[in-house]
């Protein structure tokens, strides 16, 4: 029974991380958009359904105990419309800019969570936030399960519509976009609506991942939203390949297992105050593993046969005649 | 208002300009954002930490250089540290970014970069643990200089080892014929190998160049603030804003950038409260990207 | 006839394998001569004598400099080797100042050898001496082609390439090119070019071979093959096509 319970638990976890990685997928895998600030998204989505849900609190603002599924659906459109305006800042440069800039709203979402205590709790972070079927919290079997049957339905619902869209017209001007950066650049103002759409909406189901996460626990703190956390998304889609939505998923439960495993026996078989040194060790292996894969198989277990390389390397070739 | 935000802000801009030297000159010769060159900055940190420990164990307690904090020692364990980071930029090169180049997606590289600072990051993490540790242990008194103004001697000799260091790559960079290269690198690579240069060897160069100077930022933040695993990833934001301020590719740019930052930065401190000071740069980067994204030095986009 | 300085045998150049865009061309240029390479459009001009320079793959055959094997060697190393090469396009550094431009061209020469050499430069091109310190990107057209040459011949080259140096010119800077590779030709240099403007470089070459199909279809005396009836069927009857697209 327990073992069921932490099952459901764990998949639980690992499907709110499929749908970051499915938003990541739709902004990098599809269109190639680099966004190295993901966490400040999936912040931004947990923050937002967080103070519009939670009772009144008279240290902070906010606390609107609004439903949940409204909750949601503004935090999807925080994320988004962030999301919207840098993609409308950088869109237009190389895309450098744009890793830089989304590395910086990932700094800044940080520090706004830390520091706007009347808003966000700053290091306390927000509790009691509002958990769909609460009253089940008696019993963790029927919790667990309850809470898995609904964030599966959410990444399933998601899944479909992003295999949906990445067949449609839409997708397939995304994708050709993304193959041929000079096409991209001759179809000008249009081109770049199309990938600030795409970065749009896949930072709103960012967005919608963390507030469904936020929900799931019960609790947030600005902690849960470092870079690791992009660090881990990335290597999620990376290992399951990019370009695949299955992948995204597959590479996501993987590399959870992965890391809940390995955090696990650091637990459970180094000494205590050596826990903290393991715990480095368990992100530098996966930091390693990222750098292998993209060496090796950057492919991925289910992506895309590598696109062809276009003529700008620095080493061989003959670069840009 | 206090003049002295003036002094912190030209130290700190001393130490993001030194990082975005590094920064621009891999973006514009090796064409991708380096996210582990904070991550350079602190392993030549703690590099030149254990140099001096090591000076210490041998030749015993060596009394600082009056009225400096610290002695001949720190000198020179920071070019031991200076060639160790411009060693260790090489060696990331040749395992990890020359491989991912060979295949033409740069972006990929930006990636693994990523990937790379998380890995750097967490092994400093794993050997010196995330307490932070100290160059000095001695307190400087600060002297004033006048209209407010406070300044210690350790702060006096990094200002002008800023100011040195950057002369000297300004010089090297368009008198030399390393320089010369570098910036035709830069420019148009398939001609720069018509011409007869070895790429090659000017990415070499490009990247001791940088680690070396990240070494510098980062043994600055050291000595006058301290040292954590985290020193360098920290600085990140700021080094790329500062590079993209002065426009990319430009070293006179990065540092002026630097300086424009690490000065608004300690002015905001003022108004705003220090917790605050990170968004400072984000802002100054939005406002370039919209406003001037070759920023105020730069010749276009490349 | 003079001592050859390059002969070209048989090569297949490509870029993509199993692709050649040059399929066993052969050519031959002797010392002090300047010889062009015509063809119609797509005959594969600018890829064979990019192959040459070591900028194409080659997959085939055998490119000898004063003797020496040079075939495939990597670009860099062909300016040491004797050969330099200047582009069709963006053959110039353009936000470095002239001066800048042929001093980094310079690094192949010992070090004293450098300025005197600018000198040199200098002599053969006034104009240039004027707008030493300009930024190259600043400056006309014609004068940028100046920039491009004197830079390649920094390295007193035993063969200078050009792909097309005519191209994207005004009829005015044509002329002024033209005339002044033959200047270069009077100090002693030997010139291989690529040209789309038949008449003007018939006009100053020795030589001419025309590549069709990515093959040597046709060699002659320069002054001859403009009257030439197979020339005028192989290649001048497709002259008022589209200027070459080329792989850029």
């Amino acid at each position: 029974m327990e073992f069921v319970a932490y099952g459901a638990f764990f998949l639980t976890t690992a499907l709110i991380f499929s749908l970051i990685t499915l938003g990541l997928n739709l902004q990098w895998g599809l269109t190639g958009l680099f966004n190295v600030g993901l966490a400040g998204f999936v912040a931004i989505g947990a923050y937002t359904s967080a103070i519009l849900t939670t009772p009144d609190d008279p240290a902070r603002i906010g606390g609107f105990g609004l439903p949940i599924l409204v909750g949601w659906l503004l935090a999807m459109l925080a994320a988004g419309a962030v999301a919207a305006v840098i993609g409308a800042a950088t869109l237009r440069l190389k895309s450098d800019y744009l890793a830089i800039t989304t590395f910086g709203i990932a700094v800044v979402v940080q520090l706004v969570a830390l520091n706007a205590q009347g808003l966000t709790g700053g290091p306390f972070g927000v509790g009691f936030i509002p958990r769909p079927f609460g009253a089940l919290a008696e019993n963790p079997l029927a919790f667990n399960l309850a809470n898995l049957g609904v964030v599966a339905v959410v990444a399933l619902l998601c899944y479909l519509a992003l295999e949906h869209l990445s067949r449609s017209p839409w997708g397939r001007v995304l994708r050709a976009l993304r193959e041929d950066e000079r096409a991209a650049i001759s179809l000008g103002k249009s081109a770049r609506s199309y990938r600030i759409q795409a970065f749009a909406l896949g930072g709103a189901i960012m967005g919608l991942a963390g507030a469904v996460q936020a929900h799931f626990i019960g609790f947030i703190a600005p902690e849960n939203y470092l870079p690791t956390l992009t660090f881990q998304v990335w290597t999620m889609l990376i290992v399951g390949g990019s370009g695949s939505n299955l992948g995204a998923v597959i590479g996501s439960v993987l590399v959870w297992a992965i890391w809940a495993g390995s955090g696990a026996a650091v637990s459970a078989l180094v000494p205590t105050d050596q826990q903290a040194r393991a715990a480095a060790l368990q992100i530098v292996s996966i930091g390693v593993m990222l750098c292998v894969i993209l060496l090796v198989r950057p492919m991925g277990l289910f992506g895309a046969r590598p696109k062809r390389p276009r003529p700008q390397a620095v080493s061989e070739g003959e670069g840009r005649a | 208002m206090n003049l002295q935000f003036l002094v912190d802000g030209l130290l700190s801009g001393a130490m993001i300009g030194l990082g975005a030297i590094g920064v621009t000159l891999t973006y514009s010769i090796l064409r991708f954002s380096n996210f582990s060159h904070g991550d350079l900055m602190a392993w030549g940190t703690y590099a030149t930490l254990m140099v001096v420990g090591a000076i210490t164990a041998l030749f015993g307690k060596v009394a600082p250089l009056a009225p400096l904090s610290f002695g001949w020692p720190l000198i020179v364990a920071l070019l031991a540290g200076m060639a160790f980071t411009g060693g260790l930029a090489l060696l990331l090169d040749k395992i990890l970014f020359r491989r991912l180049r060979a295949k033409g997606q740069m972006i990929i590289v930006v990636m693994a970069s990523f990937g790379a600072s998380m890995a750097l990051r967490s092994l400093l993490e794993f050997l010196f643990s995330s307490r932070p540790a100290y160059f000095s242990k001695a307190i400087q008194i600060a002297m004033p200089v006048g209209f407010g103004i406070r300044i210690t001697p350790d702060q006096i000799a990094l200002l002008a080892l800023t100011l040195l260091l950057v002369t000297g790559v300004h010089v090297l960079m368009t008198r030399s014929q390393i320089g010369r290269e570098m910036r035709a690198v830069s420019q148009n690579i398939a001609l720069a190998r018509v011409v007869g240069i070895d790429v090659t060897r000017v990415v070499r160069f490009t990247w001791l160049i940088g680690g070396a100077l990240a070494c510098v930022a980062g043994v600055m933040i050291g000595v006058l603030v301290q040292i954590r695993p985290l020193m360098g990833f920290d600085m990140l934001l700021p080094v790329f804003a500062a590079a993209i301020l002065g426009g990319i590719g430009s070293v006179p740019g990065a540092v002026l950038g630097g300086l424009i930052i690490g000065i608004s930065e300690a002015g905001a401190v003022q108004i705003f409260g220090a917790e605050w000071r990170a968004a400072i740069a984000f802002i100054i980067l939005m406002a370039v990207l919209f406003i001037r994204p070759i920023g105020l030095f730069g010749v276009g986009e490349r | 006839m003079g001592r050859s300085v390059l002969t070209v045998k048989d090569l297949v150049a490509g870029y993509e394998p199993g692709v050649p865009i040059v399929r066993g061309a052969s050519i031959r240029v002797d010392e002090g001569e300047i010889v062009v390479v015509l063809g119609p459009n797509g005959a594969g001009k600018s890829s064979f004598i990019k192959a040459i320079a070591g900028l194409v793959p080659v997959s085939g055959g055998t490119v000898l400099l004063d003797g020496d094997d040079i075939t495939a060697l990597p670009a860099h190393q062909m300016v040491r080797r004797g050969l330099a090469f200047v582009p069709q396009t963006e053959n110039i550094f353009p936000l470095m100042s002239v001066e800048d431009n042929l001093k980094v061209a310079g690094g192949v020469l010992p070090r004293s050898e450098v300025q005197p050499r600018i000198e040199e430069m200098y002599g053969l091109f006034p104009d240039l001496r004027e707008r030493r310190t300009t930024a190259a990107g600043n400056l006309s057209g014609g004068q940028r082609q100046m920039v491009a040459v004197a830079r390649a011949l920094m390295v007193r080259p035993k063969l200078l390439v050009l792909d097309e140096p005519s191209a994207g010119l005004s009829p005015k800077f044509v002329s002024m090119v033209f005339s002044m590779l033959t200047d270069v030709r009077m100090t002693g240099v030997t010139i291989l070019l690529v040209e789309q403007n038949a008449k003007a470089a018939l006009a100053i070459g020795d030589r001419a071979y025309v590549l069709v199909d990515g093959k040597d279809a046709h060699e002659g005396v320069a002054s001859e093959l403009w009257n030439d009836p197979v020339v005028a069927e192989l290649y001048l009857g497709h002259r008022s096509a589209a200027p070459e697209g080329g792989r850029a």
